[in-house]
């Protein structure tokens, strides 16, 4: 779009000539953050919106375990655990004292309650797999559960430290969507549909006190307004900024503090692996060897990004760096395009979705296809069509998406997933890693499982989404990197 | 008289019901499917089609459209998916914001533009004529969310009087909810004030040369007492139809403006609800706001016939 651009150029420069001095008001304990999109409901044990862990994971809800900055799992209402020898059993002693925001009081039966209703058949969770691998979650007493497995589960301390996994209250569970009660260090105070949301420090937290007492979460969608908000000092802090662009205006300026951190998004050229002429091997090797990473890089995300050779995000201990498995080479890629059949090239779609990743990304990917005869016709549409058209029909050559579940190299087991990559080799890998539990098993399976992908070309593999936010240079305490959806307040402090 | 009404409140249903319609067939060709919205991308194909099922969205579009229109009739716009309340208390809530900013901007525009077309008309054809005609050719030819823009860098970020947006709530302490309205109210009002400024100064100087104006001149009044008496009356007629119009115009226009300055209004809604397939929330704030215009369109054809008694006449006839 020429005049979003114009419109943005222009504002850019004006922000930089306008030169503005603002004392910005010392708020010693409060906060106010600006997100991109307001969430539907404040329940994560109903709905996948980001938007929703955005506010309460950590902060208003807590589960047995939770997942830190560097995505290591953490004590939380379950202090410590056990796990029998053969990875079955779990036995959780839970954190005494702990109160829920309503007053009442937290125990064994409030987790077996949440257990069960996330494992029901009526369950709307999101991730119902978490919970489809438990046979049985039973009180002990009234600060011990035990949680039986129906087989070993490698992740399932990470899993059961998500948002959907969050331990709540029978008596007003069913609220949570507009009313949450939690037990966490914050609790709900208002929300103004369609503008913000209040948060405030609950005074019966039992734990490390909080030093922002009030925290307000603006909803901004527009990059522009963004940018403004941020240098009035009307917000104090956007965790993901909405424009990759504007990061310099930041940068420079010693008010702001600039954290870049990655994702747990693999941003991939997806492709349809039972569509002709993609179905060959041949050329979907030919375009990974003709993909200019960091050229991808530069000119969609101004900079951002980390260069990803398969589907795996590279902060993963179990990553492997596989970005030079086809290295960039035109002759090479011609080759393969000739030995395919396809001298001259031929002609393809590729659907873009709104995200300027996508957008941007595709125009570049499309001029380096062109480069070995590839001519890639360039179809903007909007999230409803791309659920529609790729996702669900499965209707379409090429597509650029960002795919941000943690851990979510599964999906390529799945024969009726919209990449449609049909490998019963690679089916066979995915259950052993699933059974797998010791740390050195887990690594090479998932060595193996990357290469696999790589090798194979399913998808064009193109970078780590990065997570960039710009935050009033004192206040410090934030996450860099998102290995969980979340904005966790409770670490957060102003400088003196 | 009474023919020229109910002819006027006959064309004004009408209108509504053939929008409505429109409305709902454009909104319907619209691809993507919204229980697939909901759910995402990880539900199995059964779950989004039993979702469908629940919501309607099986059944034939003749029969959707005639019980969505009988519940407009009604007052019951249905439940919005995103947000799972009623349609119909989300619209009267945004408005609280939309409403206010429109009245306010038109306001603004009026008590700007009116002046300085009648100012621009007294001095026709001298300097400060053209000087003014000049100052309202920018303001429209300026988009009002980059005109936005420019009033938040000034009076937010460079000299920090006024919020860069957002909306403090009427019940919370209503001189800040005033207060976040002012920026976005003059960024709509500025290229409606300038469209009103010509149109104001072409009519009365249309009107000066008019015979009347010449006898009552000639009756010993001087020219500028014949054109505040009987010209700035007949010059009304046009820029009536204009403010009209204007509204239309300035209710589009939240839409745009309500995103640059954050503003909770009907404009975001209508823009988060077509984002999110909201289908049936995004159906009843256009209908909402097609009877607001076309209310607006026949309160104004109405104030013609106090302005011009020969409509009125022509209704006798």
């Amino acid at each position: 779009m020429f005049i979003h651009s114009f419109k943005k150029s222009i504002f850019i420069a004006l922000a930089y000539f306008i030169f503005s001095i603002i004392g910005a008001f010392a708020q010693s304990s409060e906060i106010k953050l600006g997100l991109v999109l307001e969430p539907p409901h404040l329940d994560p044990t109903a709905g996948a919106a980001a938007a929703i862990d955005e506010i309460v994971y950590a902060n208003v809800f807590e589960g047995l375990t939770r997942i830190d900055k560097n995505g290591a799992v953490q004590p939380s209402l379950a202090t410590s655990w056990t796990i029998s020898d053969d990875n079955i059993n779990y036995i959780f002693n839970l954190k005494s004292g702990v109160t829920f925001h309503d007053g009442s009081a937290f125990n064994a039966d409030d987790v077996v309650y949440s257990f069960e209703r996330a494992m029901g058949e009526d369950s709307v969770n999101a991730q119902k797999g978490i919970f489809s691998v438990i046979e049985e979650v039973r009180k002990v007493d009234p600060v011990t559960v035990a949680i039986q497995l129906k087989q070993p589960t490698g992740d399932f301390l990470f899993n059961i430290g998500r948002g959907d996994a969050i331990i709540v209250e029978k008596a007003t569970a069913e609220n949570n969507k507009t009313n949450p009660i939690g037990t966490g260090p914050y609790k709900f105070v208002k929300w103004d549909k369609g503008s913000r949301i209040i948060l405030e420090a609950s005074l019966n937290y039992v734990g490390e006190p909080v030093a922002i007492k009030k925290a307000t979460f603006v909803f901004i969608s527009d990059p522009n307004t963004a940018i403004a908000a941020m240098l009035a000092g009307d917000i104090d802090g956007f965790p993901i900024f909405p424009a990759p662009e504007s990061m310099e205006v930041f940068e420079k300026d010693a008010r702001f503090n600039v954290l870049v951190g990655t994702t747990e998004g693999e941003t991939i050229l997806a492709t349809n692996n039972k569509k002709a002429p993609f179905d060959n091997i041949l050329v979907r090797q030919a375009i990974a060897h003709t993909i200019d990473r960091k050229a991808i890089i530069d000119g969609a995300m101004f900079g951002y990004g980390t260069p990803i050779g398969s589907h795996f995000a590279p902060h993963n201990p179990h990553y492997i760096d596989k970005v030079n498995t086809y290295p960039h080479d035109l002759e090479k890629a011609k080759e393969l395009l000739t030995k395919a059949g396809f001298p001259e090239g031929f002609k393809a779609t590729i659907k873009l979705p709104p995200p300027s990743y996508a957008r941007r990304g595709g125009q570049i990917i499309a001029s380096q296809l062109r480069e070995i005869g590839i001519d890639l016709e360039l179809i903007n549409i909007d999230w409803g069509q791309w659920l529609e058209d790729v996702f669900t029909n499965k209707d379409y050559d090429l597509t650029i998406v960002s795919h941000v579940e943690p851990f979510d190299i599964g999906i390529y087991a799945n024969p009726d997933y919209y990449f449609q990559f049909d490998n019963k080799d690679f089916r066979a890998v995915m259950e052993q890693l699933g059974a797998t539990t010791n740390d050195e098993g887990r690594r090479a399976l998932s060595y193996y499982a990357q290469d696999f992908l790589a090798r194979h070309a399913v998808n064009g593999y193109l970078f780590q989404l990065a997570k960039t936010g710009v935050y009033d240079a004192k206040l410090s305490g934030m996450w860099a990197n998102a290995p969980v959806e979340g904005n966790d307040l409770t670490k957060m402090v102003w400088a003196k | 008289m009474v023919g020229f009404f109910l002819r006027r409140i006959f064309g004004f249903i009408l209108t509504i019901f053939i929008a409505s319609l429109a409305i709902f067939l454009l909104l319907d060709i619209l691809p993507g499917n919204p229980a697939r919205f909901i759910l995402g991308i990880n539900a199995s194909a059964n779950s989004v089609n039993m979702l469908a099922e629940q919501m309607g969205l099986n059944q034939p579009i003749w029969q959707r459209f005639i019980s969505w229109f009988l519940g407009l009739l009604v007052g019951d716009f249905g439940i919005s998916h995103s947000q799972d309340i009623s349609v119909f208390s989300l619209i009267i809530e945004r408005l609280q914001i939309t409403l206010p900013l429109a009245i306010f901007a038109m306001i603004i525009a009026v008590s700007i533009g009116l002046p300085i077309g009648i100012m621009a008309a007294n001095r026709h054809g001298k300097i400060s004529d053209s000087f003014l005609m000049m100052l309202a050719q920018t303001g429209v030819a300026i988009p009002n969310f980059w005109f936005g823009m420019l009033l938040v860098l000034l009076f937010s970020v460079t000299l920090g009087w006024l919020p860069t947006g957002g909306f403090t709530p009427w019940n919370e302490n209503y001189l800040l909810s005033l207060k976040s309205l002012i920026l976005p109210a003059i960024a709509l009002a500025l290229p409606q004030a300038a469209i009103l400024a010509r149109v104001m100064r072409t009519a009365l100087i249309d009107v000066s040369h008019a015979n009347y104006i010449r006898t009552a001149q000639a009756k010993g009044q001087t020219k500028k007492q014949a054109i505040w008496r009987h010209g700035v009356q007949n010059a009304m007629l046009p820029v009536l139809t204009i403010l009209g119009l204007q509204f239309a115009f300035l209710i589009a226009g939240t839409i745009i403006v309500e995103n640059v300055f954050y503003l909770p209004g009907l404009g975001k809604l209508i823009f988060t609800a077509i984002s999110e397939r909201d289908l049936i929330l995004v159906r009843g704030a256009l209908i909402v706001l097609v009877i607001a215009v076309t209310f607006i369109m026949l309160i104004i054809d109405l104030l013609y016939a106090l302005v011009d008694p020969r409509l009125r006449l022509r209704g006798k006839q």
